[in-house]
Order: structure tokens, then C-alpha cells, then sequence
């Protein structure tokens, strides 16, 4: 790099007018071209971190993926100069991209767990970027990845290396990734939502780990998330993007204190719901009585000693981190997974244990809604249909009739009726997950329990799903059991809270008591944990903390 | 280590063998239920009542049937087949020197169409969608889509008649120089390629597409490997479970299903002496060729069930 100029020495990436397209084959319709990226430009200087933020379809990770000329599925980067060190890599073949991934740019995917090669051994794909382009031999590089895994505190650096994927947790794997993109020593790592998939408790320490390595080795990076509060703690700079274009761009701080762009405000306040309390004056319509519940023949106990009342018309928010037995309580209230010990007692009647020995009433009045709403619905239904079906089901309704309700519950969850005749494939995710609510309505429910129902959302869309859930509890009464891994979410929505560790409930009253200290060492870890829109907070919150994470 | 593994590879063969045993009872009752007497066809029509009395004594056919099962599970545990009806000879010995010229025929069909098959296979996969991709399964598609009588009788008509290249009957005999014997069986081998190689190919390719689509393999793109790397490295070793099954599966055929093929070629191996005594209603042939069978096609899924098992990195190294 001698004999470049000097004014912009410290300038490692310039995207120029970038614009990628993407040929999209609708159902039904001829093929077309779509354009994801209009117009975006960007510089990143030699060691600083640009985060990318904006909704799904935003075009973040397409942006962050040109970086390496890489287009996925049928993207095509369409016009714009990409210079990286220099160069326009446009322009360098086939055998220049190549030369340059991996070398002097590397990648940290979303889901660690899926970018891993199952038959390879961590170490084998950790090095194998650095051996590939002579960055070092076998062993040099085998002792830098051994260093980079002390280095993001991974246990056992020395060993861990010889492990396959699927021994090795969620979290850890994230990291081992981070120390993957890191062997090669390249000028510029692509975090695409490195922490998304991770529980609250795992990813804060996985951000420490990810912030302190990028400081330690001078790496730039470009931080891509939906989450405006993690790219904060991160980021030198902010680019807030939405459709493909560039709404925002500017200091972190003046990102989340003076927005200037409407949109970048809405992303700012997104979190808050405010959200009055219900008094826990009347008697519980629902009682779960420590029950304990098991998985593989009751080796493995999931659930343990559990009781939980649910107020006829109030929410009570689950929350606790993966495997806590959040969604297993779900599956022995709705009868799917019989519990051992224990009884479940509703509308003053005690519940069949066994889905099969449920009367249709008790399954109408149980309804549920589901993270995934997509894979919730027959792709080969209309919306009507879905939505229809609990109609025939419960009520016999039929015709006109039904037809007529169908609209009914189109317009409760604000959608016009033009969407009867649609597919879930023609759907948004937030309207899908509006038509599954709809669905559970229309059984005209005493409770629905929401499994994790706004985690797959854009921030946007899933808090008009909780204002819309909000709304119906007022209007029908219903009441909603709410599991979540976010606390942000129960601020906004319960009305009490169990937290769930490992099976227990380790914290369990109305919402104001439980959200007030003192609070015991798990509940304050989780709290903790929430990321907050403030510049610093990672480091506040790791030295405040009382106790470590479970690091899965 | 490996105790979930070593559980589940004896559960496979524990399976294996009772499969084994319920189609020795199915092929037993099935011999059972044809029409005739065995006796009967032995002596022809004109034996007299007091004849076929006694020969039926002689053989045990007076026996209850589960009787005559056990007593013939029995000789085929300690490697006793029983004695051919229609030549007297010894079943077991028969089928010794022809079972070895099956193996033979479809180790070297085996040796050339396997690597074959998974090298077009993964070249399709490199050049997915182009002319190369759509020239390999075209062709192995059309030499699956001919029957096997036809291939064989193509290759007679042009190697053997025309080109005089190949003998077109492949006779060997104990003794055979190596070479010669590889002359003979060159145009059933051929043949048999012809016949297996698609599917192969086919199956290779679609594992190995399906692969492709996994997020790791974008991992390996984004390191800079080269497209055959990454399928090389990084597809093919987790396609490898379904590539097994069905190399399994045409192997077996390649043991079991070249009735036709010997046949054609007039070669002295296990399918050809099939027919022949089928033609001859020797019950006892059949039936122990039919074991054979059974037993050759059981056995080589159990191996795919266990390759299978052995390919999975995570029962092999349990958390």
C-alpha cells in the first residue's frame, strides 16, 4: 500500500451507487426482475465498524454480502463500483473474487449452527480459509485459531477445536465462527446478525467477545442487525436502511439521540408499549398445580413442580432463555405432552391430561398462535379457508354464514376482506402471523397461548402484532398466556410474569412486583441482559453482573 | 464413544436376520402352496401309486409342514441345501462354483459403474444446468430407460457379430486364464454398467444438490474455495448416507438381478441356474437360490444401514 494516495490511505471500502437486483419467480405470474438495492453508497475507513440496520427486505445483508461480490440465490449486483483496498473487484474476474473471500474479506453468518459443515471438525473449517490462500501454513494457523479462542473466551481453546459442530453450543459457535473469520487475518468482517439467534443472557457475552476482538485486532467490520440497540453498542457509525435505500447515515450517538429521518425516530422508540396493568381482582379462570413433565420415557425432566394461574381477560407473560421449559409448559396445558404429576384445572373443571381425552370444547377454548406462522398455515389454503376452518370445526357454520364471520375477523385484525382468496405465500410475515391470530379467534377462545409470536417479526410488524393483541384482549376479553425469551415485549403486554429457569418458576407475580427489586440472581441476569439504547451499556452491564450466563 | 452406535449397528443386524427368517418362512410356504407334488414330478405321470408312496416316504413329505420347514432350516444352518431333484447332484456344491462366477461378474461391473457414477454425478453437480449436466443424465437416463435384454443384445449385435471385439457368449470354466475370463465377461459387464450407472448417478446427483442448498456450503463459497472444492469438501462428505443406499441397492442388483442378463450371455452364474430349474419345478433349487438372494440383498442394506449410521458425525462423536 505504499504508493497509495495519501488522503485516503485509511480508506478500506467505497461503495459507489450500488444497485443489486434479483429475478423473482411469483406464483402465477411471469418472472420478474425486482430491484433490492437502489442507489447505495457507503465508505468504511481501515478499522471502524459501520452498522447496517433496517427491517427484513432492507437490503442489509445484500449490501453487506456485495462487500465480497457475492449475491445469494438469484441476486445480481447490477451496477455501482464496489473498491475495496483500492480496487473496483467488479471488475476482477472470477479468480479476483475469489482470491479476496475469505483473505481480505470474511464472513460471520447469522445461524453459526447452519454454517458450519456438519462432518468437519471446528478446527478443519477454522483454518481452512488461512491454509487456502497462504495466509499460513497448518500449524501457524491452527496456533492463531488457538489464540483467537482464548481470545472470545471459549472454554477449553485448546481443545474445543477438535470438536464437530453439533457438539459445541449455539453461542460458542457463534464465536468460533467470529475466530474463523478472524484466522485469516482480513481487512474486513460482515457480521450478519451475529447475535439474533442467540438467547439474551448468550448474546450479550457474545458481543463483548465480537467488540473486544474487533478493537483488539483493527479489523473493520460492518455490523449488520435488525436490532438498533446491539448495533449501538458496536458501531462507530449507523446506516439505516429500508427498501433498498438509504434513509439515515450518520455517528452512533447522533443515530439514537437526534434522529433526523422519521423512520430512524420510529426504530428508536420502538420498544415502548405503555401498557397499564390489570388488578388481579378476579379468580382464576385457568390453575396449573405443579405439574412436572418429561421428555424420553421421563429421562429428562423439562418441567418441574410448576403452578400458574391465568386471569379470565389478562396476560401472563412466560419469559426465561432456550430450554427453560417455556413452550413445554404450553405443550402439557394444551394436552399435547401429558404431564406426570400435577393437574390443570379450567373453568372450574379439572383438564383431561391427554390431548385425546379432551372434549372439543375444551379444545376450541384453548387456542394457539406460533412463532412461525408460516409453516403454522397449509400453503394451499386461502386465507378464508384458514380462517374458516375453526368456524366448520367448532361451530358447524357453513355458507353465507361463515363467510360473513370471515370478513368479521378480517377487519378485527386490519385486514380488508380482498385478502379472502389469498395464499400464505402472498402474505408478509406480519400479516401471516395476523391471519393466524385470527385463526385462533375464530374459535372464539377463552385463552390463546402465544408462542414466541412477534421473535420472527421486524420490530415494526411485531409491535403492531402486541398493539393488536392488546386491542382484541379488550374487545373479546380473551386472555393470553405469552411465552418470549424478550423482556421488552412482557413490559409491554403482561400483566404478571412467571420466569422460568431450567424448568422452575423462579419468579412468579404481577408484573409490577416482579419487575421490582430485589430480584434474585437469574431474573437480574436477564434484565440485565436486555440490550438498551444507550452508548456503553455492554461494558456497564457485564461488570455490573452478578452472575454468568448459562452460555448456550 | 461408540456404545449409542455399536447399539444401533446390532439392532440393524438383529434385524437383519429376522427379516432373514420371516422370508425363509414366506419362501418355504410360497414352494408349499404351488401346485403339484414333488414326488410326483420326479417320477413323471406314469409312476405307480406304491412308487411315489414310497419316494414320498424316502424325502419326508409325509411330514407336518413346519416339520419339513425346520428340518430344511436346519440343513441350510449347517450348509446343507439339500439335493437338486431333477440332476441328483448336491445343491450346495452347484451353486458354489456358480455363486463365485455372479460375484465375480458384478464385483467388476461394481468396480467400474460405482466410482463412475459418483464422478458424473458430482461433475453434474459442478456444471448443474449447463450442456454437461443435461448430456450426462440424458445419457444415463436413456441407457436406463432401454431394457436390459435390449442392451445386452446392442452390444452382442456391434462388439461380438459386427466388430467381432467381444465373444457374444461368455462361457468360462474353472482354470481360466485371468485375462481371458475378463474377455468373457466384458459385455455383461458392460451391460450390467449400463444398467446400474443411471440411477446411481441420478440419486448422486440429488443428494448432493440438496446439499447444496445448506448454509455451509455459502461458507465455503465465501472463503473462496472452487466450485469442485466446495462440492468435493464440503457437499459431498454430508450426501454421503443417501450415495450409499443406493450404491447398496444396485449392488444387490447387480448379485440378484442378472437373471436376464446371464441369460442372454449364456453365462454359468446364479440367475442362469435359476431359470433353469424353475423351468424344471425343482422345488429345492429354487428355494435355496431364493435364500441365497435374500440373504445377499439383506445383507449389503445392513451394510448401507450401518455405512449410514458410521457416516453420521453426530452418532459417531455423541455430545
Amino acid at each position: 500500500m505504499a504508493k497509495t494516495q495519501a488522503d485516503s490511505s485509511d480508506l478500506l471500502l467505497d461503495i459507489r451507487n450500488l444497485r443489486i437486483e434479483a429475478k423473482v419467480y411469483p406464483p402465477g405470474e411471469a418472472p420478474r426482475t425486482i430491484t433490492l438495492v437502489q442507489d447505495v453508497s457507503l465508505t468504511l475507513n481501515k478499522g471502524k465498524v459501520l452498522g447496517l440496520i433496517g427491517e427484513s427486505g432492507a437490503g442489509k445483508s445484500t449490501i453487506g454480502l456485495s462487500s465480497m461480490a457475492y449475491g445469494r440465490g438469484g441476486v445480481k449486483i447490477t451496477g455501482g463500483e464496489i473498491i475495496l483496498n483500492g480496487r473496483d473487484i467488479r471488475k476482477g474476474g472470477t479468480q479476483g473474487i475469489r482470491a479476496l473471500r475469505g483473505r481480505e474479506v470474511c464472513y460471520v453468518a447469522q445461524s453459526a449452527a447452519a454454517a458450519f459443515n456438519p462432518a468437519h471438525r471446528l478446527m478443519d473449517q477454522v483454518v481452512e480459509a488461512s491454509i487456502l490462500h497462504g495466509v499460513a501454513n497448518r500449524a501457524e494457523a491452527e496456533k492463531r485459531a488457538v489464540a483467537l479462542f482464548r481470545k472470545l473466551s471459549l472454554p477449553d481453546p485448546e481443545n474445543i477445536g477438535q470438536r464437530f459442530p453439533h457438539q459445541v453450543s449455539g453461542g460458542q459457535l457463534q464465536r468460533v465462527m467470529t475466530a474463523m473469520a478472524l484466522c485469516s487475518e482480513p481487512d474486513l468482517i460482515v457480521f450478519d446478525e451475529p447475535t439474533t439467534a442467540l438467547d439474551v443472557t448468550t448474546q450479550i457475552d457474545v458481543l463483548a467477545a465480537i467488540k473486544e476482538a474487533i478493537r483488539d485486532t483493527g479489523v473493520a467490520a460492518l455490523y449488520i442487525s435488525h436490532d438498533l440497540a446491539v448495533v449501538a453498542q458496536v458501531s462507530d457509525e449507523i446506516m439505516v436502511l429500508r427498501h433498498g435505500k438509504l434513509v439515515e447515515w450518520g455517528g452512533t450517538r447522533q443515530i439514537i439521540k437526534e434522529p433526523r429521518q422519521e423512520y430512524t425516530s420510529a426504530l428508536v422508540s420502538v420498544h415502548e408499549i405503555a401498557h397499564e396493568e390489570k388488578k388481579p381482582d378476579a379468580s382464576p379462570f385457568l390453575s396449573v398445580r405443579n405439574i412436572t413433565a418429561a421428555y424420553a420415557g421421563g429421562k429428562i425432566k423439562v418441567l418441574k413442580n410448576v403452578s400458574v394461574d391465568i386471569l379470565p381477560g389478562q396476560t401472563l407473560a412466560v419469559v426465561g432463555e432456550s430450554g427453560s421449559g417455556k413452550s413445554t409448559l404450553a405443550r402439557a396445558i394444551t394436552g399435547l405432552l401429558p404431564p406426570e404429576q400435577g393437574s390443570i384445572t379450567f373453568a372450574g373443571r379439572t383438564l383431561a391430561n391427554r390431548l385425546a381425552d379432551r372434549s372439543r370444547d375444551d379444545l376450541r377454548e384453548l387456542q394457539m398462535i406460533y412463532q412461525m406462522a408460516d409453516v403454522a398455515m397449509n400453503p394451499r389454503q386461502t386465507v378464508g379457508t384458514i380462517i374458516g376452518r375453526p368456524l366448520e370445526f367448532y361451530f358447524g357454520m357453513g355458507g353465507k354464514e361463515r363467510d360473513a364471520r370471515v370478513a368479521e375477523l378480517l377487519d378485527k385484525i386490519e385486514m380488508g376482506r380482498g385478502f379472502v382468496d389469498r395464499y400464505p405465500a402472498e402474505l408478509s410475515g406480519g400479516q401471516k402471523q395476523r391471519v393466524c391470530i385470527a385463526r385462533a379467534l375464530a374459535a372464539k377462545p377463552k385463552l390463546i397461548i402465544c408462542d414466541e409470536v412477534t421473535s420472527a417479526l421486524d420490530p415494526l410488524v411485531a409491535n403492531g402484532i402486541l398493539k393488536l393483541l392488546l386491542g382484541l384482549q379488550a374487545e373479546e376479553g380473551v386472555a393470553y398466556l405469552f411465552i418470549t425469551h424478550d423482556l421488552a415485549t412482557v413490559k409491554s403486554i403482561a400483566d404478571s410474569i412467571a420466569v422460568m429457569y431450567r424448568g422452575e418458576v423462579v419468579r412468579y407475580g404481577p408484573k409490577s412486583q416482579v419487575l421490582k427489586p430485589p430480584f434474585d440472581a437469574y431474573t437480574d441476569l436477564l434484565l440485565s441482559s436486555v440490550p438498551e439504547m444507550e452508548i456503553g451499556w455492554l461494558e456497564k452491564a457485564i461488570s455490573g453482573r452478578r452472575m454468568a450466563s448459562a452460555g448456550n | 464413544m461408540s456404545s449409542p452406535i455399536l447399539k444401533l449397528i446390532a439392532q440393524r443386524v438383529a434385524l437383519g436376520l429376522l427379516l432373514l427368517l420371516a422370508v425363509s418362512v414366506l419362501i418355504f410356504a410360497g414352494t408349499q402352496i404351488l401346485p403339484g407334488d414333488v414326488a410326483q414330478s420326479i417320477l413323471g405321470q406314469s409312476a405307480t401309486p406304491q412308487a411315489l408312496a414310497n419316494l414320498r416316504e424316502e424325502l419326508g413329505l409325509n411330514a407336518p409342514a413346519y416339520v419339513r420347514y425346520f428340518r430344511w432350516l436346519g440343513g441350510v444352518l449347517t450348509g446343507d441345501l439339500g439335493t437338486a431333484l431333477s440332476s441328483r447332484q448336491d445343491i450346495a456344491t452347484a451353486i458354489g462354483g456358480r455363486l463365485w462366477n455372479t460375484l465375480f461378474l458384478a464385483f467388476w461391473a461394481a468396480i467400474v459403474s460405482i466410482p463412475l457414477a459418483i464422478i458424473l454425478g458430482l461433475l453434474a453437480v459442478r456444471y448443474r444446468n449447463g450442456w454437461i449436466d443435461k448430456t450426462i443424465s440424458g445419457l444415463a437416463l436413456a441407457s436406463t430407460s432401454l431394457p436390459e435384454f435390449f442392451v445386452g443384445y446392442l452390444l452382442v449385435y456391434f462388439f461380438a457379430v459386427k466388430w467381432q471385439i467381444f465373444p457374444g457368449i461368455s462361457t468360462v470354466y474353472d482354470g481360466m486364464p485371468f485375462l481371458e475370463r475378463m474377455r468373457a465377461i466384458a459385455l455383461p459387464a458392460t451391460a450390467l454398467t449400463l444398467v446400474v450407472l443411471a440411477h446411481m448417478m441420478r440419486m448422486t446427483r440429488a443428494a448432493i444438490l440438496n446439499v447444496m442448498q445448506s448454509a455451509y456450503i455459502e461458507t465455503a463459497e465465501l472463503k473462496g474455495l472452487s466450485p469442485f472444492e466446495i462440492i468435493r469438501k464440503h457437499a459431498f462428505p454430508n450426501a454421503i448416507a443417501p450415495v450409499i443406499n443406493v450404491v447398496m441397492l444396485n449392488l444387490a442388483f447387480l448379485i440378484v438381478g442378472v437373471v436376464v442378463i446371464e441369460v442372454i450371455f449364456v453365462y454359468p452364474g446364479m440367475g442362469q441356474y435359476l431359470v433353469d430349474h424353475v423351468a424344471k419345478r425343482d422345488v429345492p433349487v429354487v428355494q435355496a437360490v431364493g435364500l441365497i438372494f435374500a440373504a445377499v440383498y439383506i445383507g449389503l442394506n445392513i451394510i448401507a444401514d450401518i455405512a449410514a449410521i458410521v457416516a453420521n458425525p453426530r452418532l459417531r462423536h455423541p455430545k
